[in-house]
């Protein structure tokens, strides 16, 4: 085996992230320096981390293959490397200071959330059933950790003991079904899976393998009927935690359903039970996010019936839509921790934000209410909006390829979903404060603007990043 | 093609865009509105290479492309025929307006009322002038938050109602229409405008896309029974709201029909054309009606916009010259005079704080510069000889007559219910007693220099239509020519008889000699 080392730039900067962090956790502090002190110095690792994005951006062209082929450097690996990237340092950037967490347990937090993300980067590469399930591991356990920590608060606790029976259950569900395939296709390598019948006539025991490896990833996307953890989570946990739990694991479960769904083709019965879980995902999403009062339950059935609207490029089964799906999930990502950053500016105690909490928002920061209104209008998916270029290339991805109904459905959802967007718009800009108004901390305006102007231009010119998305669809599918 | 290296609707689409990023660092709210209407001013000088416009030439003139996404054959595409200027020129000559007209009016959050309603003027200007599908209906969506914006934050006590009203109705229509996008897309391969137009589709496509469609549209426009938005949401909104609202966004609805169902889908065009018709009618009569109860003045000008949109669909869908002409007038003249008649609600709206006819009696005794004003919106509104809205009305009743005389008859009722409900407010507002309005002061320098040009171009249109028409006509002609080449059945339409060839110059002479004229107004 030939091991290229600028091939796994992105991962080892991660690593590296990750053992300083560690060893800053360790280190014994200097003389008239707290351990406490010590360990809340962590204002380096939002840099550490644009230069981990950075690296990522250059290996963007990058491709091999290490580890006897089981680990995969291509278009897509990079694109979504690229994108984990860049969600891992709005993330650290959003989380580096939160209010619900002891400053000595800063380094530790930071260390957990890395290792988390290099977890979704590996999740990129894998091109084998065995890797790619240590991969999800990797990405998961520390995820399981990071939930419960927000200060002494019960709820978080409750979070994180749901979060960990369900991602178990699903995990245990993934390897189950890894087994069926193995017994049924006799390979654990996609490559040779791809070209396997996928058929319930051809293959019933690869089939069933098939449909319960993917439910483990249903569980990270959030897609109906696996989605019951979510508002839970996102609630229970704190909101730099939620922003990060709500955006980065659907990027590893979205890389692993498009390599999955490469292996397919419409018509299929799994790409028509793909396309129902779809539209009853973002159906059901939409109208529990109608109720909703606070704002991280709302964000949770969002996601939810986002993840739906994912698999509209998925079940699509052509370079476009697989495409679609990549490029979506990036905007989707952005745009959730958009509308999450101006969340942890506004609960600067780290309490839930109700929707009465944004009244009058406008007045106290009108800069803020200004990103929140762009986040929410990209995530309903309205020009000029990266959300909007997004949902336009999944439509067009998806029509004439036996799927048309759940192009409507799609788009019939968007209307629905149009009411509890606008709810944050409108108690941001059109109701005024009653006494008791959020806590704002300050700073985070700049990046919050930074990030909004990141949606307006992908909305605007989505072609630089789509082009990345479409070049790694084509090599899946030529 | 006329290919300008001066990108004049580039600027016009994002000129108002610019100023609204000076705008925040803009100290004190009388700057902003004088900042406001300069930007206003600037943008209608911008619009003066327009007049370089080729009256012969059917084409798109004024074209700009440039790549955008190559891969999705996304193009950034602007171009203006004979219809999208008349849209154009009345959209970029109302911002200078409606910012004078809320000069007084608009007293909180004053800045960003102006980018909300500068952010509007390039969006409508942008729908107008997109050559590309993605492109139209990225301005055509951008346009909400605005207008969403001006009813939540300015609007009246039920804003909170009539706002999400007006953002649901319209998105749930929009939704569709992104639909047909992708459809037209994937059948024809591309997501230029005269691209598509050019090609062919399979009849169950067509009907299917016509209808999705179709009611974004109707939604917009809005046709009978989706127009339960519209008066809610010109209730609510400030003054220049309800102008932009009604002179503006309507048209857009309007414009769809003539832009995307005619020229895309001909026959499933044809097909429909019977229920549209009947919508139309309905629309007519329904608005007439409803407005002939109302009491609240805004709420009886917005049923009237129903009503006259119901002649803009009616002469849509006539595909006769005359019909086509006729719409696009009415499109145009309900623009101007049903602005002129909201900026005057919310004049007379500064002195009363009352909407209600019951409180703005007997006005004709102390404003007479007032009444006069509203004597000539109100006479044009009821399409008086002489006035704009009558050479519209008249040529779609031509068409009407010309084509399914019984239609005809059955409009008539409504023109009929335009002078009832017109006549009545005039009369109330002139001459009603008990009046309170001794100590209310006529109109000051600012308010008659909106209502002015408005006035003018009342009269102007009214009796000199011909200009207006010879920018159309090309245009008008060629949409018609397409439409009958593709679609035999339009061809082979019993309704489809040569047209009396009347001259567009000597138009309005010859239609008052013209017997239908003579029909009860």
């Amino acid at each position: 085996m030939k091991f290229d080392i600028t091939l796994v730039m992105p991962e080892l900067g991660q690593l590296a992230i990750i053992l300083a962090l560690f060893l800053q956790s360790l280190a014994k502090p200097r003389t008239g320096e707290s351990v406490a002190a010590m360990a809340a110095n962590t204002r380096w690792v939002p840099l550490a981390a644009a230069a981990g994005l950075v690296l990522a951006a250059l290996s963007l062209e990058a491709s091999g293959s290490l580890f006897w082929e089981v680990y995969q450097i291509d278009g897509l690996s990079q694109f979504f490397k690229f994108a984990v990237a860049l969600g891992f340092a709005i993330a650290v950037l959003n989380a580096s200071t939160q209010p619900t967490l002891a400053p000595d347990q800063r380094a530790d937090y930071l260390m957990l959330l890395s290792l988390s993300a290099l977890g979704l980067m590996l999740l990129a590469s894998a091109v084998e059933l065995i890797t790619i399930y240590l991969a999800l591991e990797i990405s998961s356990y520390s995820l399981y950790a990071l939930i419960p920590l927000r200060g002494k608060d019960p709820r978080a606790a409750e979070a994180g003991i749901k979060y960990i029976l369900f991602g178990a259950a699903a995990t245990a569900l993934a390897l189950f079904g890894l087994a069926f395939i193995l017994a049924g296709q006799h390979s654990s390598f996609l490559a040779v899976l791809t070209g396997k019948t996928w058929s319930w006539a051809g293959s019933p025991l690869g089939l069933v393998g098939l449909t319960l490896f993917m439910g483990g990833f249903f569980y990270k996307l959030a897609l109906f009927p696996f989605h019951f953890w979510a508002p839970d989570v996102y609630d229970g946990a704190s909101n730099e935690t939620a922003a990060y739990a709500a955006t980065l694991p659907k990027l590893g479960a979205v890389v692993i359903l498009i390599r999955l769904a490469a292996m397919l083709k419409p018509g299929l019965q799994v790409t028509t039970v793909l396309a129902v879980l779809g539209a009853a995902s973002m159906t059901f999403g939409n109208l529990a996010a109608l109720t909703q009062q606070d704002i991280k339950r709302m964000l949770g059935y969002s996601s939810v019936a986002h993840a739906g609207y994912i698999m509209v490029g998925l079940v699509a089964v052509s370079a476009g839509g697989l495409a679609a799906a990549g490029f979506y999930s990036l905007v989707y990502v952005l745009m959730n921790l958009t509308c999450f950053w101006v969340i942890c500016r506004l609960s600067g105690d780290g309490r839930n934000l109700k929707l009465n909490d944004l009244n009058g928002l406008y007045r106290q920061d009108p800069w803020l209410a200004f990103v929140l209104a762009v986040a929410a209008l990209s995530l309903v998916g309205l020009p000029p909006t990266a959300g909007f270029m997004g949902k336009l290339f999944l439509l067009s991805a998806a029509w004439n390829r036996g799927y048309d109904w759940l192009v409507i459905v799609a788009a019939v959802n968007t209307a629905i979903s149009i009411y509890y967007y606008l709810n944050l718009i409108r108690h941001a800009y059109t109701v005024e404060a009653e006494g008791g108004s959020a806590v704002i901390r300050a700073g985070g305006s700049f990046w919050g603007g930074v990030l909004a102007a990141l949606l307006l231009v992908l909305g605007a010119l989505p072609a630089p990043v789509f082009k990345w998305a479409e070049a790694a669809g084509k090599q899946l599918m030529p | 093609m006329i290919q300008s290296t001066w990108p004049t609707l580039t600027i016009l689409v994002f000129f108002p865009v610019a100023a609204c990023l000076v705008l925040p660092f803009i100290k004190g709210d009388r700057t902003v509105r004088v900042f406001a209407f300069a930007v206003g001013v600037v943008e209608l000088l911008c619009a003066l290479p327009l007049f370089g416009f080729d009256l012969s030439f059917s084409g798109y003139q004024f074209e700009e492309k440039a790549e955008w996404v190559r891969s999705w054959g996304l193009t950034y595409h602007l171009g203006m025929d004979g219809i999208s200027l008349l849209m154009v020129l009345l959209t970029v000559l109302l911002l200078p307006l409606c910012v004078l007209c809320s000069w007084s009016y608009i007293s909180k959050r004053v800045k960003e009322f102006h980018i909300s309603l500068m952010l509007m003027t390039s969006a409508c200007v942008g729908v107008f002038v997109a050559l590309d599908f993605v492109l139209f209906y990225i301005f055509w969506e951008a346009m909400l938050v605005p207008m969403f914006l001006l009813i939540a934050v300015w609007g009246g006590p039920e804003r909170r109602y009539a706002s999400l009203k007006f953002f649901l109705y319209t998105l749930a229509g929009s939704t569709l229409l992104l639909v047909a996008m992708v459809a037209f897309y994937i059948a024809g391969g591309t997501f230029s405008i005269p691209e598509l137009s050019a090609k062919t589709y399979p009849f169950g496509f067509q009907c299917w896309a016509f209808l999705a469609m179709a009611i974004a549209f109707a939604i917009k426009v809005p046709m009978f029974p989706f127009h339960t938005w519209l008066p809610a949401a010109h209730v609510e909104a400030p003054t220049a709201g309800s102008v932009m609202l009604a002179s503006v966004l309507l048209k857009m609805g309007a414009y769809g029909f003539l832009r995307f169902c005619l020229p895309l889908t001909p026959e499933a065009s044809v097909a429909f054309a019977p229920m549209m018709i009947a919508i139309s009618v309905a629309s007519i009569l329904y608005g007439g009606f409803v407005a002939l109860g109302q009491r609240d003045m805004k709420k009886l000008i917005a049923y009237s916009s129903v009503a006259h949109m119901g002649f803009v669909t009616l002469g849509i869908f006539l595909f006769s010259l005359r019909g086509l002409e006729g719409a696009l007038m009415v499109m145009l003249n309900h623009g101007i005079t049903t602005g002129g008649l909201f900026m005057l609600v919310g004049c007379i709206y500064e002195r009363s704080h009352s909407r209600e006819i019951a409180e703005n009696l007997g006005l004709g005794k102390y404003l007479p510069a007032y009444m006069g004003f509203f004597g000539l919106f109100a006479l044009s509104s009821l399409g008086f000889p002489g006035t704009n809205s009558f050479v519209g009305e008249i040529l779609v009743l031509i068409g009407v007559f010309a084509e399914k005389p019984w239609v005809g008859a059955v409009v008539i009722p409504g023109v009929l219910l335009g002078a009832a409900y017109m006549l009545r407010l005039g009369q109330k507002l002139a001459w009603g007693e008990p009046s309170r309005a001794k100590a209310w002061t006529d109109l000051n320098a600012r308010e008659w220099l909106y209502f002015a040009p408005l006035a003018v171009l009342v009269v102007y249109i009214g009796l000199a239509p011909g200009l207006t028409l010879r920018a159309i006509d090309p245009t008008l002609t060629r949409v018609l020519g397409e439409i009958r080449a593709r679609s035999e059945a339009v061809a082979s339409a019993p309704g489809n008889r040569p047209m009396p060839d009347l001259m567009p110059k000597t138009i309005a002479a010859r239609t008052e000699a013209d017997p239908t004229a003579g029909l009860p107004r």
